[in-house]
């Protein structure tokens, strides 16, 4: 009989240098909270126990000190031996490890990955959408890995990610190819926090950019065939409501149908930054 | 692509050339034309303006059903965008097939669906000057009037669902416009 998988941890790898990016990377706000707090928060969701795994230098610092955390057992490390330092803290749990620099990820991607977890390997990881190598930060780790860890360091590896690529793991397709981008840069963080902070990246309410293309009646009546506005609506029913009356359309929303990106769609459809939005008149083709 | 627009004149010759097949029949076209009037208004011309990316999706997709439905070799519609004078063509439907029958079945439903699903509108001008959108002028001013009642319901056919084409045909009877 194989005995059962171990259960799974969470691990916030927080422990890093941020060199290239000059600030703690842990630190940095995405839509409004810490990367630490997004990443630990996804965690909880996910697995019932989550550890942040930070440097003893870092230890007093207050968005760490809050959480529960697993302290390196050597300084100046790297990654490895934040997971290195897990696995013995609990030689009988695998970890779900995260990197503190992947603000894309999302409950999917760690679903996906504890539903295709091969236990029986020494870890389950996504392959890059960049260059195709595991992504050992985002992965889960089992008990096994501990003794070849520990091995692969004392013959002077560092680089979790080269671990991985000579040892036995399962690795995945991530489905969101943008999931596991990394931030390591400001540009780079520039750029990640404005397209997750854009008003109304998530769906619902709040002040959103869209566009709207209009045809037919609706465009006489609107004066132009298309405009960029910024809506607090949250869905197609909520924005047609608004542009009634703005432009003084005569047909009731009963008549029309409703197109988001090109595809029909219902009118509680939930709009976000960046929809394009097609109001559809009663049509007469033929 | 099984539906297509175009703002030139439709070529119906060469159309139906791409429908030939040695395995077929039969070959069955209906024709969309402009007339001169639509519900006791003298028309003197048309203007076509469709949502095409969508319409070519929704186009495609009643062609491929239309497919599927019946056991026909090859179909294609192909609908005018832009002004259009009397006796004009606006739209082409072509079907080829093993046997007469399945090539009326489907070219019928063909015009059916597409009449009551693609994004495409059309404007009547008037001998008088005046002019407006066929199915949108009359419900949005008098929304309580039995014409409104039947758009709406028009409306709210399912995209892509199961309707049997006798059905659209007998609802589109109220306000179809081309001479068919």
């Amino acid at each position: 009989m194989t005995p059962p998988p171990a259960p799974v941890h969470g691990l916030v790898l927080a422990g890093g240098a941020s060199s290239r990016m000059q600030r703690d990377k842990a630190l940095l706000q995405y839509e409004g909270r810490s990367q630490l707090d997004r990443a630990f928060d996804l965690l909880g969701r996910h697995v019932p126990k989550v550890f942040v795994s930070v440097r003893a230098s870092q230890a007093a610092e207050p968005t760490r000190a809050r959480r529960p955390m697993i302290v390196d057992s050597v300084e100046g490390g790297g990654p490895i031996v934040g997971i290195r330092s897990a696995l013995a803290t609990d030689p009988g749990a695998a970890w779900l490890v995260l990197a503190c620099d992947l603000p894309f990820l999302s409950d999917s991607v760690l679903e996906q990955l504890l539903a295709e977890r091969d236990p029986g390997s020494f870890a389950t990881a996504y392959s890059s959408a960049h260059d195709g190598l595991p992504e050992p930060l985002c992965a889960i780790w089992e008990p096994a890995a501990a003794a070849e860890l520990t091995a692969f360091q004392r013959g002077g590896g560092q680089c979790p990610r080269k671990f991985m690529r000579s040892s036995r793991i399962r690795l995945l397709e991530p489905r969101d190819r943008r999931a596991l981008d990394n931030v390591n840069t400001p540009e780079e963080y520039r750029d990640a926090a404005s397209a997750l902070d854009a008003p109304g990246a998530r769906a619902g309410a709040g002040p959103k950019r869209l566009k709207v293309q209009y045809f037919a009646l609706l465009r006489e009546q609107a004066g132009r065939s298309e405009e960029t506005l910024d809506s607090s609506a949250a869905t197609p029913a909520d924005l047609y409501l608004e542009l009634r009356t703005r432009h003084g359309f005569t047909l009731p929303r009963e008549l029309l149908k409703v197109a988001v990106n090109g595809e029909f769609a219902d009118w509680t459809h939930p709009l976000v930054a960046g929809d394009s939005v097609v109001f559809i008149p009663p049509v007469a083709g033929g | 692509m099984r539906f297509r627009f175009t703002q030139m004149p439709i070529d119906a010759l060469a159309a139906r050339q791409e429908l030939l097949d040695p395995g077929a029949g039969g070959f069955v076209a209906f024709e969309g034309w402009v007339r001169d009037h639509n519900e006791g208004r003298a028309v003197h011309r048309l203007e076509y303006e469709a949502f095409q990316a969508l319409a070519l999706k929704e186009g495609d997709r009643i062609v491929e059903e239309a497919l599927q439905r019946f056991p026909v070799k090859h179909a294609l519609c192909i609908h005018r965008v832009g002004s259009l004078d009397l006796t004009q063509m606006a739209v082409w439907v072509g079907v080829s097939a093993e046997h007469r029958g399945e090539a009326f079945d489907a070219c019928r439903y063909i015009i059916d669906e597409v009449k009551h699903r693609v994004p495409i509108w059309k404007k009547e001008h008037y001998r008088d000057g005046d002019s407006g959108w066929v199915n949108c002028e009359r419900c949005a001013a008098a929304p309580r009037h039995a014409h409104a009642q039947a758009h709406a319901h028009a409306h709210e056919h399912p995209h892509g669902g199961e309707r049997s084409p006798e059905l659209g045909a007998d609802h589109g009877a109220s306000h179809d416009h081309d001479a068919a």
